[in-house]
């Protein structure tokens, strides 16, 4: 069973996210350590990128942050980060990123860095399933898994996606990109049922998602939920002296689910 | 490896959100393209609101003064709304409705592609919003106005850099969110797939019309085909039909801004390298570790940290070369056409008329060029009066 796996086995997961170097890389390391202690079952670090194209306005600003920040935030710098904290947390460290980052560094130094540095997973928003091809091989080779998405548009692509899916398949809640929404209007049941024909990989739902409430709800359909911008949210205002907040946010909804 | 391939480049690197919507366009436009009732709605269009055939112009005084080879312009600026945009713009606003679509949304830089959309919408009934970058809102006030003017709403993108690149991000996050109703009008040969073939497909008139017009006036091919690059639509649309010509050079004219060896510099082939952005695999302006540059050039159309993937392919396989022309350069060029032949080219333009004026004297006299002229500068004038120390406001 990989790290990811376990990770899913015998509970319902709380999937944290941040970008890396938002407000320092020191922070973002002391935040997964909170993120932990509150009881998150796996967490997500977003490498930041120029131009995220998938982010909305929460998550974008965090990105500009991150990269302007004294002495900035580079690919290596973020490795190097999380090969520090993976030897603090057990719970099991996904990068988020857009292809560009991953393939100027080589798809094949990329995933073998992630190996080292204890990161057991990638989700690429803008690689779809029909592009994977090319980064497939590196991926496997150095055991990182590709996590596919599956969004409300996805329809009849469902099964080919889910049958190849590896880790935790990342269903998109809602049309659109990141950001906290009070509603969700798409028939997210329908597309787990679809979802779980082909596959026994877990399911998490992210976009939109930020209440307790929310988390207890689409928890009860799928196997874990992925909050970003709400996280993101609480380290843009409280800034270093979000990690209390950050532990307090998590653990009032991991109590939730 | 995905559909949509030049080479290595090309591909469809964009959310799952937004596959099957490119899939169902694909097949749209497969179908369409074939179909006789749209060829000849799109035909009647061109011919008699676009103003097509442009018009293949000998410049004689340019010709003589320069000394070398005969030198023709093919006056996409005599398009109506003043460039080549307007080609591609009515086949997909065409396309949007026979899709369903009531709603069309656009980026644009220099605010060209936008008032051609606007204007294709206004015409066919169809809902407009474009995304502009706020920097270029300013460079380009008068055609924000014109936009609304026809009916659009325009929205200021103060993201990033505030330029092209940042339209298009904010134009795709707009389309994932609403793709039920709406179309993406893409103004170059970028993107995901089949956004680079479709805009090349309707752009390719220029070129059919070019050849066809050379050999009646000429009875021979000409020797080069130039045009400035961007994103690289005029460009693809000039040199589509002569590519099979292999005596014909294609030369493509990219903005270097300030320079190539400065950091205030869009010429991508000059100082780009291989990445994977906004849909595609192609030449991009970026850092060590992929991050997208900051791209300058005083042309806001032609303001873009990539190119076309099929540029990229006509670049590796040495079929086309790819020039840099600075700011200063492009200028000069919009001083000497207007002076010499009484026409106000758009600054993009006047960066591959650069280029001409380098050349052309170094040709024999029996030696032909064509120069796409992709747009009218009327939009500019404002801005090469501030340039030249000139206080001059729209």
């Amino acid at each position: 069973m990989s790290k990811i796996s376990e990770a899913f086995s015998n509970k319902k997961a709380f999937i944290g996210f941040l970008t890396a170097g938002d407000p320092s890389l020191e922070k973002t390391e002391e935040f997964i350590v909170e993120m932990e202690k509150a009881g998150a079952a796996l967490i997500e670090i977003g490498i930041p990128f120029s131009d995220p194209i998938a982010e909305g306005p929460v998550i974008q600003e965090a990105n500009v942050r991150a990269l302007s920040a004294p002495g900035g935030c580079t690919t290596d710098m973020v490795f190097d980060m999380v090969e520090r904290v993976s030897k603090k947390v057990s719970v099991p460290l996904v990068f988020l990123t857009y292809l560009n980052p991953v393939f100027s560094y080589g798809y094949d130094r990329f995933c073998k860095r992630c190996k080292e540095a204890g990161v057991s997973g990638i989700i690429i928003p803008d690689m779809p399933f029909e592009e994977r091809g090319e980064l497939i091989p590196f991926a496997e080779k150095h055991d990182v898994e590709l996590i596919s998405l599956i969004a409300p548009t996805s329809e009849e692509r469902i099964q080919m996606i889910a049958k190849e899916a590896k880790g935790y398949i990342y269903v998109v809640s809602s049309m659109g990109v990141t950001g906290i929404r009070s509603e969700i209007t798409t028939d997210i049941g329908e597309i787990i049922a679809n979802i779980r024909k082909a596959t026994d990989t877990p399911v998490a739902i992210g976009f939109g998602i930020n209440t307790p409430e929310q988390a207890a709800s689409y928890s009860q359909m799928a196997d874990g939920v992925i909050v970003g911008s709400a996280i993101v949210k609480i380290i843009q205002e409280h800034g270093v002296h979000a990690g209390k907040y950050v532990y307090d946010y998590v653990r009032s909804m991991v109590d939730g689910m | 490896m995905g559909k949509g391939r030049y080479g290595i480049h090309g591909g469809q690197y964009i959310p799952e959100t937004l596959m099957n919507e490119v899939n169902k366009l694909e097949e749209a436009y497969e179908f369409y393209k074939k179909d006789p009732a749209f060829l000849e709605k799109l035909d009647t269009l061109l011919r008699e609101y676009a103003g097509r055939p442009s018009l293949l112009y000998y410049a004689e005084k340019m010709t003589k003064d320069l000394g070398g080879a005969k030198i023709y312009f093919k006056r996409e600026d005599l398009n109506h709304t003043g460039s080549h945009k307007i080609n591609n713009v009515l086949g997909q606003a065409l396309l949007a409705k026979k899709m369903g679509k009531t709603r069309i949304i656009a980026e644009t830089g220099a605010g060209q592609h936008g008032v051609a959309t606007a204007t294709a919408a206004a015409l066919l009934g169809l809902e407009c919003e474009i995304f502009m970058g706020k920097e270029d809102t300013i460079r380009q006030a008068l055609n924000v106005y014109r936009m609304e003017l026809l009916g659009a709403k325009v929205h200021a993108v103060e993201t990033g850099t505030q330029t092209l690149k940042d339209a298009v991000n904010e134009c795709m996050r707009e389309w994932t969110k609403r793709v039920d109703d709406t179309l993406y009008v893409l103004g170059s040969v970028m993107g995901p797939h089949p956004f680079p073939m479709i805009v090349r497909d309707f752009q390719s008139v220029i070129s059919r019309e070019a050849r066809e017009q050379i050999l009646e006036k000429e009875g021979k091919l000409p020797d080069v085909v130039m045009a400035c690059v961007g994103g690289g639509s005029n460009a693809m649309g000039m040199f589509y039909e002569f590519i099979k010509d292999e005596s014909v050079q294609l030369i493509g004219c990219e903005a270097a801004g300030h320079g190539v060896h400065t950091d205030k510099t869009a010429a991508t082939i000059a100082t780009g390298k291989e990445g994977i952005f906004h849909g595609m695999k192609s030449y991009f302006c970026q850092d060590e570790y992929g991050q997208i540059a900051p791209v300058y050039s005083i042309s806001a159309g032609l303001d873009y940290p990539g190119i076309g993937p099929e540029h990229a392919n006509l670049h590796d396989t040495g079929r086309a070369q790819y020039v840099p022309v600075t700011d200063e350069e492009a200028v000069e060029a919009f001083e000497y056409i207007a002076k010499t032949e009484g026409i106000i080219a758009a600054i993009e333009s006047s960066h591959a008329v650069a280029h001409l004026m380098k050349i052309a004297p170094t040709m024999k006299k029996d030696q032909i060029i064509i120069c796409c002229l992709s747009g009218r500068g009327d939009k500019d004038v404002a801005a090469i009066a501030r340039y030249r120390g000139v206080d001059l406001y729209e």
